[in-house]
């Protein structure tokens, strides 16, 4: 099993509401936020193109922050998904200066805290709260070893990419374009 | 807003700040998700509960749940998916409503204005206080002037019973900002063409359409939730999007065409399709000969109407009006020219709104799968109640000949017959106000402020310390949606539904809910005959058994879906239909129009354009704020603390403005933003405009986080041009240039907005 | 041009990385590590070159530092963590592709070797000094004094792990392309060797011992300069991301931090007065060395800040 997010880039109209969504899931302190939005505009008016896209920890399969931990606080979970377990934590930072996407943050409590992909979710059969509020329907989450999966179909259906694939962190977020 | 690269300046410290920086992490202090510590009383008898509401952050009214904690504490509000507003998904706004339930800087107690020591402040009074010093006003405006002379100025759910209120105590003066600075021109356009206006939520069939023309409607930011997720269906289908805008709006970069139109100049483009779809015979022939009246002087009107005609006024170039102009012939009938809605821009706007009109007539989009739909919505009956008393005049007799087709009250209108001039005897001396930031809202605020100065009795009732309250003389602190029942919403969409809001936690503070302050007044006003139910549930309940449901049904599912009672969602399709016009017909030719005196077909007018050194104003909305309400949410806050004046790069150039500069904007008029606001330097917009969000720039310091945040676009729509037809305010006719550090020159008298009816700093406890 | 914004979610210091997520703490722990990590090395090289007496200041006073160094480094790493009454976690597990793993356990094998290895010099400097008549000190005392070459065999090997450590720390992390190069590794092990051989100058009142370690620490700064060409070319000569962080330094933010008070102040301008020593002049030995060490610190304070703000663009 292998758990992944596909968003449609072509989609999203960069509302946000995924970041709301994440914040009242998850208990996410005032000032921080798992999940992000980016806008890049390219070109000279009028010849435009924007991309937008919902931005957060990438579930790598091949994650520095798991290597860069000392304690073993960050580790592979279920479906690969990358957790971090607070009371192995030692606030360090090393996983989040390891991370090309700064997709990880230093909880206010401590421990290093980012996208859990709602693992708690998921084991209960729903979508990760940011995929389920999404008005635009962008987002889809399933497994890609699942040939038969919605994602996996999307994926290879369309043209897609992953950030920072010069990293080497093998990403489970696919943007679709 | 900040790029990266932004990021990158601010930590290019120097190594000795080093210490600084790092310490600053752990030395935060810790605070719940709404930054607050506030306690809230237990209330374990609903823990762990979901009650249905629907959501007030806009006028969409999305239906959902309330998940409480379990401390039975609000938690979250998600999506009702069984509600064809919001099909289970929210918009950003209404997944943070919480933050409108905790936001600590909410009203919390009735006050009202007194002078202590030569000086105006708020006084906390209790309920009783507050409403017999209302009654008592309101009876002695009715003996000294008339009951006529109170206006009810309401947007959202609790008007219903306010409006009743006014209605009963003689006065039919009630109006919203919703049409006047708003739809108005569009249902008036609507109306005089299809005898049908469009109404809310637009029964635009967006997700079968093969190709959606916007014309500035920014969905995606405007968002209207059914219409940003049918548009996504759109996309995904691989339907055309054809988006005109001067800006290069989400939308236009979701768009297969986006044509940059010089703003103010649609009214020629949309002729120009006329022109093309006519002359090429793209138009739905049979449909246009069945339907429509004046089809052979449409024809003629537009002869001139060339592309190319378009293109010297448009800068849109003929082949794309003309490749444009087929791709919705292609789609037809399953093409929208979307009405939009925020249409009050240039004064020709009823006008524009007919062309708009007629391009979907001509498409034969009207009433056809992928065009528009004909909603049906299921009605409630009123509770039984005497007949209201018929007053002798009401706002309109203020514009005699004017704005006679005009369906609602004008916000505007009200207001104006409430200055006191020579020609007009309105004499409006008592306005209540509820759910609406007039000072914000409505164009003009010198003129805003001089009918207040007019007023013997201003109620304010809201749930936050916005401008408005600032001139109040009594406010009423309304508790938010979470926490209160309202009226069944009964909107009309592809089948009727009901949905219900119930309160998931009691009022925090001394907040009430509308109905109960409507109910209260009313006993006060002796009009205890008007309410004659023990309470809303009473009420409600009577209402939902008399169509076959129960306010128990209803408190469990939220949302009751019926059967459509004739099967005609789309219902033109060569059946025989009477339209509800002069000719019963589909007007291309407009007969209601012509006897009123205006143009019956319309007809394109150049509108002023900034002086050298100027920049047209355009404002609109972002997706995770609405208007003034939401700028102090907590957790929109968040995702957008400030509006940013958006600046092509060239003019910043040229005026050697930096991204993330502060700069403070002066109108044609002298006007100067009251605070500075940040550019944002982008491509995204014009060299011969400038944009920014609505509802920022708050001036009451009570509001924690929104204060003194980015600049107020309304302080500088002084110039409205008025719709003739509808008396609609044009607010995109206004110039603005850029100062570096605030101007000290004064903007003259007549233009400043200063009140002695204003009370700054509010006295007595928050 | 090309226009990219976080429109909304983490523009804050709180969440963004690139705001400094290690302060001073680090740099700070990496400089004492370095440092230390030289002490040791010639410390015990001479031991093991039976130098002792020649070298006093390197062999016997320089090491009483290291204790206090690695304490305060431990110290300031400690401060660091966020999550600091879990901090036992390091010690329940090792985890070999972790660098912050490896380095928490070979410092917590050299503390302890280093406050025995300096306790055995002690009495070399303060003749009177008893351990307060305790035997069981005494006792391990001896038994240090008479093993110490043996136990200068670790101690040399350690100090390089320890030594080295400190650059590769941050040259692991992919994700920060400044970091993200061999060449930190040694680097940073040249650094230490060469803050470590500037303190033994300014502490030794042999001239001997001051001649030869202003020797080493020339040769030293000489490979320290060669390296930090060969880590800038290196830069110039990789992919986008790289030559963007080398800009860094070349024009951009730390350009004059770098080459004013590092490459100037820090090996140039010290180089220049110790050549100007060996040829007779009379220079207080305090000025290069402190210039060395304060380059040494500015170094890794620089590092650390520039290289949380290089980042993969994408
Ligand atoms: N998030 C969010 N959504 C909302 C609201 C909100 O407050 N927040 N409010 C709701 C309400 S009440 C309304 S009325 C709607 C309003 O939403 P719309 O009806 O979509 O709003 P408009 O103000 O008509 O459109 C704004 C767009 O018009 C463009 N524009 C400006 N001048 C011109 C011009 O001359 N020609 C053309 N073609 N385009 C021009 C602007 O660049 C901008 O993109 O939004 C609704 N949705
Ligand atoms: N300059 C400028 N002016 C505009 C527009 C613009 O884009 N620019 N847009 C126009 C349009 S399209 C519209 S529809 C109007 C909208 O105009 P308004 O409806 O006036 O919009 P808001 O500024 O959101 O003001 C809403 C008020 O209701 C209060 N409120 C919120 N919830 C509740 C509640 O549950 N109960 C009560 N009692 N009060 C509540 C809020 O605190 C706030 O004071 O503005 C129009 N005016
Ligand atoms: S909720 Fe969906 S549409 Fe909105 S920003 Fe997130 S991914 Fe984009
Ligand atoms: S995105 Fe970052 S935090 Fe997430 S798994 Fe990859 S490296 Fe780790
Ligand atoms: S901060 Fe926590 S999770 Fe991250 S590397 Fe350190 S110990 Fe591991
Ligand atoms: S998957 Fe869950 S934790 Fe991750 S961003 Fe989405 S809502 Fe947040
Ligand atoms: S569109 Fe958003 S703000 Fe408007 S009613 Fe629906 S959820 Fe609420
Ligand atoms: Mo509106």
């Amino acid at each position: 099993m292998r758990y992944a997010m596909a968003i449609d880039t072509n989609l999203c109209v960069g509302c946000s509401d995924c970041v709301v969504a994440c914040q009242v899931e998850n208990n996410v302190p005032v000032g921080y936020a798992r999940d992000w939005v980016v806008e890049v505009t390219e070109g000279t008016y009028p010849n435009l193109a924007i991309e937008l896209r919902s931005e957060r920890c990438n579930h790598c399969d091949n994650s520095p922050c798991v290597r860069a931990c000392p304690t073993g606080a960050s580790h592979y979970a279920e479906g690969g998904i990358v957790l971090v377990t607070p009371e192995e934590c030692i606030g360090c930072a090393a996983c989040i200066e390891s991370c090309p996407y700064d997709a990880r943050f230093t909880h206010p409590d401590g421990y290093a805290d980012k996208c859990t992909f709602c693992i708690h979710r998921v084991q209960n059969g729903q979508d990760p709260a940011c995929v389920s509020v999404c008005p635009t329907t962008c987002m889809t989450f399933g497994d890609m070893d699942d040939p038969n999966s919605d994602i996996s179909k999307l994926v290879k259906s369309r043209k897609s990419k992953v950030l920072a694939p010069e990293a080497g962190t093998n990403p489970n977020i696919y943007y679709l374009t | 807003m900040k790029t990266r690269r932004e990021f990158i300046k601010v930590s290019t410290i120097g190594v000795g700040s080093l210490a600084a920086a790092g310490g600053l992490l752990s030395s935060l202090p810790i605070k719940d998700i709404f930054g607050q510590s506030q306690k809230v009383e237990n209330n374990k008898s609903n823990a762990n509960k979901q009650f249905p509401t629907y959501c007030e952050i806009c006028f969409w009214q999305c239906a959902a749940w309330v998940q409480t904690d379990e401390n039975g504490e609000i938690k979250s509000v998600t999506g009702n998916v069984d509600d064809p507003h919001c099909n289970g998904r929210l918009c950003p706004r209404g997944t943070a409503g919480v933050g409108m339930y905790k936001d600590e800087d909410r009203l919390k107690n009735p006050k009202i204005r007194t002078t202590v020591n030569g000086k105006q402040v708020f006084k906390d009074v209790t309920w009783e206080e507050a409403l017999d010093y209302i009654a008592v006003k309101m009876k002695k405006i009715k003996v000294e002037h008339g009951a006529e002379c109170t206006a009810l100025f309401t947007h959202g759910s609790g008007g219903k019973f306010l409006g009743h209120l006014l209605q009963a105590f003689g006065s039919t003066n009630i109006a919203a900002p919703s049409y006047a600075q708003c739809r108005g021109p569009r249902e008036v356009g609507f109306i005089a063409t299809f005898g049908a206006g469009i109404g809310s939520p637009e029964p635009t069939d967006i997700r079968n359409s093969r190709c959606l023309v916007l014309i500035g409607s920014h969905i995606g930011e405007n968002m209207h939730n059914g219409q940003v997720q049918e548009m996504s269906d759109m996309i995904r289908n691989n339907a055309t999007i054809i988006t005109v805008d001067p800006r290069f709006s989400t939308a236009a970069s979701k768009s297969k065409y986006w044509l940059p139109i010089k703003p103010a100049t649609d009214l020629a483009l949309l002729l120009a399709w006329i022109h093309e779809i006519i002359y090429n015979d793209y138009y739905d022939k049979a449909y246009i000969e069945k339907y429509a009246h004046g089809f052979a002087e449409l024809k003629e009107h537009v002869k001139n109407y060339t592309p190319e005609w378009a293109y010297g006024i448009t800068t849109i170039e003929p082949h794309v009006i003309r490749e444009t102009a087929r791709e919705m012939r292609n789609a037809s009938p399953s093409v929208i020219i979307h009405p939009g809605r925020h249409v009050t821009w240039y004064g020709d706007d009823t006008q524009r709104l007919r062309a708009v009109a007629i391009l979907n007539a001509l498409l034969g989009s009207w009433g056809r799968r992928g065009g528009f739909y004909n909603p049906e919505s299921l009605h409630l009956p009123n509770f039984p109640a005497p007949k209201y008393p018929k007053p002798n005049r009401d706002w309109r007799d203020a514009f005699p000949g004017k704005f006679n087709l005009a369906g609602l009250a004008l916000a505007s209108g009200v207001c104006d017959a409430t200055v006191p001039s020579i020609t007009r005897d309105c004499n409006i001396k008592g306005w209540i106000v509820n759910g609406t930031n007039l000072i914000e809202t409505l164009p003009d605020q010198a003129n805003t402020i001089k009918a207040i100065e007019a007023l013997d009795l201003l109620v304010v009732i809201d749930t936050m310390p916005m401008e408005i309250t600032g001139y109040a003389d009594v406010i009423l602190p309304e508790c938010t949606y979470l926490e209160r029942y309202d009226e069944i919403r009964t909107s009309a969409h592809r089948f009727p539904t009901f949905a219900l809001r119930m309160p998931a936690h009691a009022p925090l503070y001394d907040s009430k809910p509308d109905w109960w302050i409507a109910k209260e007044l009313g006993n006060r006003l002796g009009l205890s005959d008007y309410f004659a139910y023990k309470d809303i549930e009473e009420m409600l309940d009577w209402q939902l058994k008399s169509v076959g449901s129960s306010l128990e049904e209803m408190q469990k599912i939220g949302v009751k879906k019926f059967d459509r009672e004739e099967d005609n969602l789309y219902s033109l399709n060569g059946e025989d239909y009477e339209f509800n016009t002069n000719t019963g017909k589909i007007e291309l030719y407009s007969t209601a129009l012509e006897e009123e005196g205006f143009d019956p077909m319309p007809k394109y007018t150049a509108h002023p354009e900034p002086e050298a050194g100027f920049y047209r104003l355009n404002y609109g909305r972002a997706p995770m704020h609405t208007f003034s309400r939401t700028a102090n949410n907590p957790q929109l806050f968040e995702l957008m603390e400030e509006n940013v004046v958006w600046v092509n790069p060239k003019i910043a150039e040229e005026w050697s403005l930096a991204n993330g500069q502060e700069v403070w904007l002066e109108n044609q008029d002298g006007v100067v933003t009251e605070f500075p606001i940040k550019v944002r330097v982008t491509e995204r917009i014009r060299f011969d405009s400038v944009y920014m969000v609505h509802g920022f720039g708050h001036s009451k310091k009570q509001l924690s986080r929104a204060y003194g945040r980015g600049a107020s676009d309304t302080q500088l729509v002084t110039r409205v041009m008025l719709d003739p037809i509808m008396g609609g305010t044009g607010m995109r006719g206004n110039f603005v240039t850029f100062h570096t550090s605030k101007p000290e020159k004064t903007v003259p008298d007549s233009r400043k907005v200063e009140s002695s009816k204003l009370v700054k700093e509010e006295g007595g406890k928050a | 041009m090309k226009e990219e914004l976080i429109i909304s979610g983490r523009m804050n210091p709180h969440v963004d990385p690139i705001l400094n997520t290690w302060g001073w703490e680090i740099a700070f722990y990496l400089f004492v590590g370095g440092i230390s990590a030289g002490l040791l090395f010639f410390s015990a090289l001479y031991v093991i070159r039976k130098k002792e007496d020649i070298y006093p200041a390197a062999v016997k006073l320089a090491p009483l530092f290291v204790p206090i160094f690695l304490v305060l480094g431990l110290g300031a790493l400690f401060l660091d963590l966020h999550h600091k009454l879990y901090f036992w976690r390091l010690y329940t597990t090792v985890r070999l592709e972790s660098p912050m793993s490896w380095g928490a356990w070979t410092l917590m094998i050299i503390t302890p070797l280093s406050i025995v290895w300096a306790a055995s010099f002690v009495k070399e400097i303060w003749p009177k000094f008893n351990w307060w008549n305790i035997k069981l000190l005494n006792d391990i005392e001896k038994i240090v004094i008479k093993n110490r070459v043996s136990i200068a065999w670790p101690l040399i090997v350690l100090a390089v792990v320890l030594g080295i450590y400190t650059g590769i720390l941050l040259s692991a992390f992919n994700a920060r392309p400044l970091w993200n190069t061999s060449i930190l590794g040694p680097l940073f092990l040249t650094s230490g060797l060469s803050t470590a051989a500037a303190l033994i100058v300014w502490l030794s009142k042999s001239k001997i011992e001051r001649e030869i370690f202003t020797k080493i620490d020339l040769l030293l700064i000489g490979i320290e300069l060669f390296l930090i060409t060969h880590l800038i070319m290196g830069f110039l000569a990789g992919g986008q991301v790289q030559v963007e962080s080398a800009q860094i330094f070349l024009g951009g933010a730390f350009t004059t931090y770098f080459w004013v008070f590092i490459v100037m102040l820090g090996l140039i301008v010290p180089a220049v007065l110790e050549v100007m020593e060996l040829y007779g002049f009379h220079i207080p030995a305090f000025a290069p060395s402190m210039l060395v060490i304060a380059g040494g610190i500015i170094f890794r304070f620089l590092m650390i800040e520039a290289g949380q703000i290089t980042r993969y663009l994408y």
